[in-house]
């Protein structure tokens, strides 16, 4: 069986809808790890990072969770090759640790984004992605207020050609910088992403394109 | 002993908030600002021991994001 464990930090508030879609989707034992807790159980197959607002984003979005105890152990395990995947927060909170490169800054249009946006399938060959088709259109929601994605053009240049974008967005929603939703690290264990596939893994939600991706990780860790 | 650490968006990194303040400057009707970016000041009270180079390195391991801004330390007296 599977085995994933989601972190939880002061402040975060997707982690329930996380552990719910994992357990779902993929019927992982999923355990929740608290931010202080400097070891993470052993033999994971996934560590999830969710949404919200970690230590009331102060100073910077994920700034703070970035260097929280167990976000060691995270860089330690994702150097080992432990998939790892942040949602929103989670996206922040990489950036900030350094597992993926680049920084969220805020929208560019200053405001808050809530709504079901439009993603086009860059990468369908990651195992994050497998169960996409290629430039594949879905529908994921975003909620965020720092989504807007920076890095500078020579690190834009060599994610891109490493084909190492996962999504972009279809429209503009936020001011990122070539309209990127979600990057790989270059080992491609590693995901942010800024949309919520937790919040669309079945009808009821109102759709359910966001449940490939975790019915991708089973097919390539199962 | 207190020390100012100012940090600024880099030259080149859109300011979105910076635009606004500067919209809400015109729209007060100010004239002839030319452009706004908006940083933050922290300030740190600290024993005279801590040295130049640990303030340093608390700004790049935490206070800055080195990707997106720089800093500058100012000791105070």
């Amino acid at each position: 069986m599977m085995k994933a464990a989601v972190i939880q930090f002061p402040g975060s508030n997707c982690d329930r809808d996380m552990a719910v879609a994992i357990r779902d989707v993929t019927g992982a034992d999923t355990s929740m790890v608290w931010h202080r807790d400097s070891q993470l159980p052993t033999g994971l197959d996934l560590i999830a990072i969710p949404g919200g607002f970690s230590y009331g984003d102060y100073l910077r979005s994920g700034a703070m969770a970035a260097r929280s105890p167990v976000m060691q152990a995270v860089v330690e395990a994702a150097g080992r090759g432990v998939p790892v995947l942040g949602v929103c927060n989670g996206f922040q909170i990489l950036t900030e640790a350094g597992l993926l490169p680049g920084a969220l800054m805020r929208n560019a249009g200053i405001r808050f984004v809530c709504r079901a946006v439009k993603l086009k399938v860059e990468n369908s060959q990651s195992i994050f992605t497998s169960q996409y088709d290629a430039d594949e259109e879905i529908t994921i929601p975003v909620a965020h207020h720092d989504g807007n994605y920076f890095a500078d053009d020579a690190t834009l240049d060599q994610i891109e050609g490493d084909g190492r974008i996962a999504f972009r967005y279809a429209e503009n929603v936020n001011g990122s910088a070539r309209n990127i939703a979600g990057i790989l690290n270059d080992a491609g264990n590693v995901l942010g992403m800024m949309p919520h596939p937790e919040r669309m893994i079945e009808a009821v939600q109102g759709g359910s394109d966001g449940r490939r991706l975790f019915e991708g990780l089973i097919r390539e860790l199962a | 002993m207190k020390t100012r650490v100012f940090v600024t968006l880099k030259n080149g990194v859109l300011d979105p908030q910076g635009k606004a303040i500067h919209h809400a400057l015109e729209g007060l009707g100010f004239t002839g600002v030319n452009d706004v970016r908006a940083g933050r000041l922290i300030e740190i009270d600290h024993e005279p021991g801590v040295s130049k180079a640990d303030l340093e390195a608390m700004c790049s391991k935490l206070l800055a994001n080195m990707v997106i801004e720089n800093f500058e330390i100012e000791q105070a007296a």
